[in-house]
């Protein structure tokens, strides 16, 4: 065992997964928000819903594409790096994971062609339904993850022959308690990451002065829907708690910086727990019994703190403890942003307030952040475990592999990564600076479903109809 | 076994389709003409990456039927693995960046030449150190970091590469039309001469070395059927070539590939990692295997077959005036 290869493994993951989470996330969302303004422009013929449509399509086609590219790299690693627990906890994360990439392939890929090339070419009713199957694809993507990562959290529905967790009920694995909590807070999680990325590109669009009916429509769809949304996402974070309590007590210790056992318990806010000495220097404390009603709902549950878990037991309290705050906070300010913009949105009053469309502009990046850390918050603080209880981090590793090549492979996947990201990404703010142009756009002449980001290639392109401001379709030749 | 047949299907269809697209990457570095250049793109463009997903396939079927296979042989090949995921990367970006850059087009021309070579080797590398067996004790790889390294795996390496070529010279053949067709066409005899002289090397080399496998082969003469129809096929292609048959030399070289696809599964039979793990070692509990059969095996995997059918068909025919496709590509700064 290589202490190094171990840390650098987990360094490669980390960075691997988080980058490739940006992307899903930001899709899943995208796509549903793509479902509803096909449906709006069905019901209402408006055509400013056809041209959000379209603009949004294309920024859907290059975060798709990116997020592909670095899922394939997730497909090798369980294997490369943590050979032990592919070996071990195989008969189940495969068949998992086999689930995702087969839906995956088979509703959003193929029906993704049809909502990059098919609209010419399928009746208006059926480009819906494709466009619910890409959404419904991804959906559904994000669920098998959720059981796999929710089975490493809470195994359940398992056996142990041979040193292989062979799987006995199918049933438990999927239907889990803790899927059904977890599986929620990520979707409506990806839903408001949509919903700010729209809104906040609306705020941008009117901060200039450009593209009026397009962004309001972007700035209130996003901000109601985030109104409407971030309350709920509240309850299904508060509800995660829960299973963390009773599943994971090691966890929700490091979280609440609760180093001794309490009953009731009072709550943290904020701190700089002293891990040497076991304490936290300069708290701030909500006294008891509030730490138990937070955690358990209850005046006078006993909370478990870590003195009371084994040593080699403990996770790391830093990260999840910090990383918890910053995405109740992320989440916090996401609310009083959705919260006030709808009503100013809803008073009309929104165009005026400079103030407030900044604040929006400027608040995309929380969902990212929010999404980013809370998964740190859960996976840090799953630690030593790989699968908890079952697994330890340190014997899921590939038992041979040596500091010096996980650090270079570590090295080209950071090179790789900044090199194309930083693309895509420039790519995209292109994309969004130059915003929904008057133009519809029809396919290019060679394209098939295979290749989402040639929708965006602007030199393949046919010319296409001009619509105008007013929505009618005017010949090319005008 | 269902699961066998499923994981030999996508391998194959990976290395068949991602061969061309894979081979005509390398052939790209040969020509620096810009036109000449973009039709060779335009032939593989639009079906690149729903050729790679077979990969993606292969890799997590393996894991999900066959765990203990997934696990020794992914992280056997960590550092090769590694390299090939970086050149498939890269290659698969070129596509999308190269045609919006213009001073940094060299960068892309590089990433999707330079990718394809050295995810083609690596391919032919792993190929090449299987056949030789891997060491393996205690359902874990026992090698070195470097263990899958041999003379016999740069080989096969090599041999790959100008295999994936000569796929690709006949996939170019097939879709297109003037200069880069009889470029293509004149490519061909040397790079069919050349695989043949690296299979006689590697035949050689591995009587030499007494390789495991060819014990196989001298025990069970039956199996050099599929040599046979391998020879077969390469008459039929040489034939096709000479009389500039464009559709035939692609579909016979297609069948050599099925040829030594099935000389070797065959020769492995009934291990999975040769020499070490057998198919029924590797395969998972019944009940994984039941969960993957009744939904992902029974219906999603034959939609998959359908839908790769329909993209394939969708972009049949020439890409003769494709190059109108990228052309607006030099006259047009991108959009800043």
């Amino acid at each position: 065992m290589d202490g190094l290869a171990l840390l650098l493994s987990r360094l490669q993951f980390a960075f691997t997964v988080s980058f490739h989470i940006i992307f899903p996330s930001f899709t899943i969302g995208l796509a549903a928000w793509l479902t509803v303004l096909e449906a709006l422009y069905l019901r209402t013929g408006r055509p400013a819903y056809r041209v959000v449509f379209e603009f949004w399509l294309k920024i859907f086609g290059v975060a798709f594409g990116l997020g592909v590219v670095s899922g394939i790299v997730m497909a090798f690693q369980f294997g490369t790096n943590w050979s032990e627990l592919s070996r071990m906890s195989g008969p189940i994360q495969g068949p998992l994971l086999l689930y995702e990439t087969f839906t995956a392939f088979a509703l959003e890929a193929s029906f993704f062609g049809i909502l990059l090339f098919g609209r010419p070419r399928v009746p208006p009713w059926f480009y819906f339904f494709s466009t619910a199957m890409v959404a419904l694809g991804t959906t559904f993507s994000a669920f098998w993850i959720m059981i796999n990562n929710s089975w490493m959290q809470a195994p359940i529905g398992y056996a142990v022959e041979n040193g292989v967790y062979v799987p006995t009920d199918w049933f438990k694995i999927i239907f889990s308690p803790v899927v059904w909590v977890r599986f929620p807070h990520m979707l409506l999680a990806s839903y408001l990451t949509g919903a700010f990325c729209v809104a906040a590109t609306g705020a941008w669009y009117m901060l200039r002065g450009k593209f009026d009916a397009e962004a309001r429509i972007m700035l209130r769809m996003g901000l109601y829907l985030a109104a409407v949304l971030v309350p709920v996402q509240l309850v299904f974070g508060h509800l995660c708690g829960e299973y963390v309590v009773s599943r994971q007590p090691s966890k929700m210790a490091a979280i609440e910086a609760r180093w001794r056992d309490e009953k009731p318990a009072s709550e943290v806010l904020l701190a700089w727990p002293d891990v040497v000495n076991q304490r936290n220097l300069f708290a701030i404390t909500l006294p008891a019994p509030l730490g138990s009603l937070i955690d358990s709902d209850s005046l006078s549950a006993a909370e478990v703190g870590l003195a009371s878990i084994p040593p080699q037991d403990r996770p790391p309290v830093l990260i999840p403890f910090f990383t918890f705050r910053i995405m109740v906070g992320c989440g916090l300010i996401m609310l009083a942003l959705a919260w006030a913009g709808s009503y100013l949105a809803a008073k009309g009053r929104i165009e005026q307030s400079r103030l407030i469309l900044w604040c929006i502009f400027l608040s995309f990046p929380l969902p990212h952040i929010a999404i980013l850390t809370g998964w740190f918050t859960a996976e840090v603080g799953r630690q030593p475990w790989t699968v908890y209880g079952v697994l330890r981090t340190a014997d899921a590793l590939t038992p041979f592999l040596t500091a010096r090549v996980a650090a270079v492979s570590l090295v080209v996947f950071c090179a790789v990564y900044s090199f194309i990201f930083g693309f895509g990404v420039l790519y995209i703010y292109r994309l969004l600076r130059a915003g929904p142009v008057d133009r519809l756009i029809l396919p290019p002449i060679a394209a098939v479903p295979n290749r989402p980001m040639s929708v965006v290639d602007p030199h393949a392109h046919v010319r296409a109809p001009e619509t105008r401001r007013d929505g009618a379709v005017a010949p090319a030749g005008e | 076994m269902f699961w066998t047949a499923i994981l030999a299907i996508s391998i194959l269809l990976y290395v068949l389709l991602d061969g061309f697209d894979l081979g005509v990457g390398m052939l790209f570095a040969a020509t620096h003409d810009e036109a000449r250049r973009r039709s060779m793109m335009s032939a593989v463009a639009p079906i690149w990456d729903g050729n790679e997903t077979w990969l993606v396939v292969a890799g997590v079927v393996l894991w999900a039927a066959f765990p203990l296979a997934y696990s020794i042989l992914l992280s056997a090949f960590y550092l090769p693995l590694l390299l090939m995921l970086a050149g498939l990367i890269l290659r698969g970006v070129a596509f999308e960046y190269r045609s919006r850059a213009e001073r940094s087009r060299w960068i892309w021309d590089a990433a999707f030449s330079g990718g394809s070579l050295v995810a083609t080797f690596i391919q032919g590398l792993m190929v090449g150190a299987l056949v030789e067996g891997l060491p393996v004790s205690d359902g874990r790889y026992a090698g070195g970091i470097f263990g899958w390294f041999s003379p016999f795996a740069v080989l096969c390496g090599i041999g790959l590469c100008l295999a994936y070529c000569l796929l690709g010279a006949c996939w170019l053949v097939r879709k297109c039309e003037g200069e880069v067709r009889d470029i293509a066409y004149r490519q061909i005899p040397p790079l069919a001469i050349g695989l043949l002289v690296f299979l006689l090397i590697v035949f050689a080399y591995a009587l030499a070395a007494n390789v495991p496998v060819m014990n196989l082969w001298l025990e069970r003469p039956y199996l050099l059927v599929f040599p046979l129809i391998g020879v077969i096929a390469a008459l039929m292609a040489a034939w096709s070539v000479r009389h500039r048959r464009d559709g035939v030399p692609f579909l016979m070289v297609g069948v050599i590939f099925l040829a030594a696809f099935g000389t070797l599964a065959i020769s492995f039979w009934p291990y999975m990692i040769p020499f070490s793990i057998t198919i029924e070692q590797a395969a998972a509990p019944p009940s994984s295997l039941a969960f993957i059969f009744w939904g992902a095996g029974l219906f999603v995997f034959p939609l998959m077959l359908l839908y790769t059918a329909i993209s394939l068909s969708a972009f049949r025919g020439k890409v003769a005036s494709a190059s109108d496709y990228h052309r607006e590509a030099t006259s047009r700064q991108p959009p800043s």
